[in-house]
């Protein structure tokens, strides 16, 4: 894919480090998208050098941020803990090592809320503002969270075939899409589809609409990190 | 409407020749083309990023106060009173003011202002500092700065296809020495060179930061960044001077590029921003990385 200018010339970010203050709000971003709702708790279980320099990085402030759904251009990153304690979100930083197949950058997050199913997202920050999620409970994925790039539909839904040409359909007849890539992890009857999409940003209804399909337990799309 | 594509300084070069546009606008097509964007839209978001860089080097040069690890800040306005000053000084005030812009932005994202990314965080200061100086000296437009950020891109886009701009990859010469290369092509013509004179300004500059290793004290943007960014700026007007003055490059562009790549490619991994090596390895980077509480660097000597 050809790049934009913008590649370039951008993003618009809070300092200092795209990899440990951007990349680090993208993740904290994808995590509270995937989970669908402001959590009532985050652990946060820093690995590598995430562990080791994200105070002078302000690395836990910026994954704070992303999962208040702060873009990585705003400047209230600086505060996003002490926002936190105000909205009443209950937080926690814990140094883990997650092994060595784990880039250096890298967090688990563990959301919380009552009524709704934990969850535990892990992403890996792996440069330039770039992330990378490569867990999303026990599946594994692969998802480049590079802003504005691709589209990604986060598609949890029973390990039936039927169930996923049936979302497929309905996206090709919403819009012209191309799919540059599907990735499918499946434990038990259960699956984890990830869509990347070229074209239009899907609709909240679209997105809604593709949630009733019978069989899908939640769809995420994730058209919005920034 | 005819869509330019360019992946290489030849081809760049090709296209502002034939159709005797200048680089900018060959940039603004190309854009126009990949993001199916309307020149309105794409000039708008441009904008934004110049507003970004503006308030960026204002916030700088106020700044007063230390950074968390205390290595940076303070020194932007340090920089700009000395410009104004009536000492005997040996360069220009345009000069002396891009090095304080250098600095502030470069503070600014030190303590977690908002920068634009351009070609990165830690590079940030370069490009805006010159382009910001030479429009204020030569009383240039709004209009002629964003025609220097567009050429800045080109030359960036064509560095992050053949080589890197990223310090882990190319180590510090694909950051800073990305950046005033980028920057050297934007002032050039802002200041009416050709688009020959454009590129030439940008492997000259290049040229000049092959190698630079990129080896932050303790892993964090502040030292060398900050300055370095200073530093960075003045090689970007050194550059653009010589090319006005009608000297051209010996080494093309994309020869400049290609050496950058596989100079990176040969460098050792202590030098690529893993913060093990050079500034990082001496007694006052192991200093900062005790007082923040970071393990000593093992290191293999
Ligand atoms: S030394 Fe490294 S971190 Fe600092 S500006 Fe250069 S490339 Fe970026």
């Amino acid at each position: 894919m050809a790049y934009s200018l913008f590649d370039i010339a951008g993003p618009v970010m809070i300092g200092p480090s795209s990899s440990h203050t951007a990349g680090a709000v993208k993740i904290g971003q994808f995590a509270r998208a995937v989970f669908d709702k402001t959590p009532s708790k985050v652990t946060f279980y820093m690995h590598g050098s995430f562990a080791t320099v994200s105070a002078g990085h302000a690395t836990d402030k910026a994954l704070m941020a992303g999962i208040m759904k702060f873009k990585t251009s705003d400047p209230q990153i600086k505060n996003a803990l002490n926002i936190a304690k105000k909205l009443g979100i209950a937080y926690k930083f814990a140094k883990t090592d997650l092994g060595p197949e784990f880039h250096p950058n890298t967090v688990k997050i563990v959301l919380e809320a009552p009524g709704k199913k934990s969850m535990e997202v892990i992403g890996s920050s792996i440069g330039g503002g770039s992330a990378r999620i490569v867990k999303i409970n026990d599946f594994d994925v692969d998802i480049k969270a590079i802003a504005g790039k691709y589209k990604y539909l986060v598609i949890s839904h029973s390990n039936d075939s039927a169930v996923l040409t049936e979302v497929l359909q309905k996206i090709t007849k919403f819009d012209k899409y191309y799919i540059a890539g599907i990735q499918s992890a499946h434990i038990d009857n259960h699956s984890l589809t990830i869509l990347n999409l070229e074209g239009r940003d899907l609709s909240l209804k679209q997105v809604l609409e593709l949630a009733k399909v019978k069989g899908v337990e939640f769809v995420r799309s994730l058209t919005k990190l920034d | 409407m005819k869509r330019f594509v360019f992946h290489t300084g030849a081809e760049l070069l090709r296209l502002a020749e034939k159709y005797k546009m200048p680089i900018s606008e060959i940039a603004l097509n190309y854009e126009q083309g990949v993001s199916e964007k309307t020149e309105k839209e794409v000039i708008a978001k441009m904008k934004r990023n110049l507003d970004v860089m503006r308030e960026a080097v204002k916030s700088g040069l106020r700044l007063n106060k230390k950074s968390f690890s205390g290595m940076s800040g303070g020194n932007a306005g340090k920089m700009l009173k000395y410009a104004g000053s009536k000492s005997k000084k040996i360069t220009s005030k345009a000069l002396l003011k891009a090095m304080a812009y250098a600095i502030a932005c470069g503070e600014t994202n030190a303590q977690m202002g908002r920068i634009v990314a351009f070609p990165t965080a830690g590079a940030s200061g370069v490009i805006p500092a010159a382009v910001l100086s030479v429009s204020e000296e030569l009383k240039l437009s709004d209009e002629k700065i964003m025609k220097g950020l567009f050429t800045a891109s080109a030359i960036g886009l064509i560095i992050a296809e053949n080589a890197t701009l990223a310090g882990a990859y190319g180590g510090c010469q694909a950051e800073i020495g990305s950046a005033s290369a980028m920057a050297a092509a934007a002032i050039t013509e802002m200041r009416g060179g050709t688009p020959k004179q454009c590129l030439d300004a940008a492997s000259l500059s290049l040229k000049n930061m092959l190698g630079l290793t990129c080896d932050p004290i303790a892993g964090l943007v502040e030292v060398p960044c900050v300055k370095r960014n200073a530093m960075g700026v003045t090689n970007a007007f050194s550059g653009s001077e010589i090319a006005l003055a009608g000297i051209e490059s010996f080494v093309t562009f994309d020869d400049v590029v290609e050496a950058m790549k596989t100079t990176g490619e040969m460098m050792p991994s202590a030098l690529r921003e893993t913060a093990l090596g050079g500034l990082a390895l001496t007694p006052t980077g192991c200093r900062i990385r005790a007082k923040i509480g970071l393990p000593p660097i093992k290191s293999a000597h």
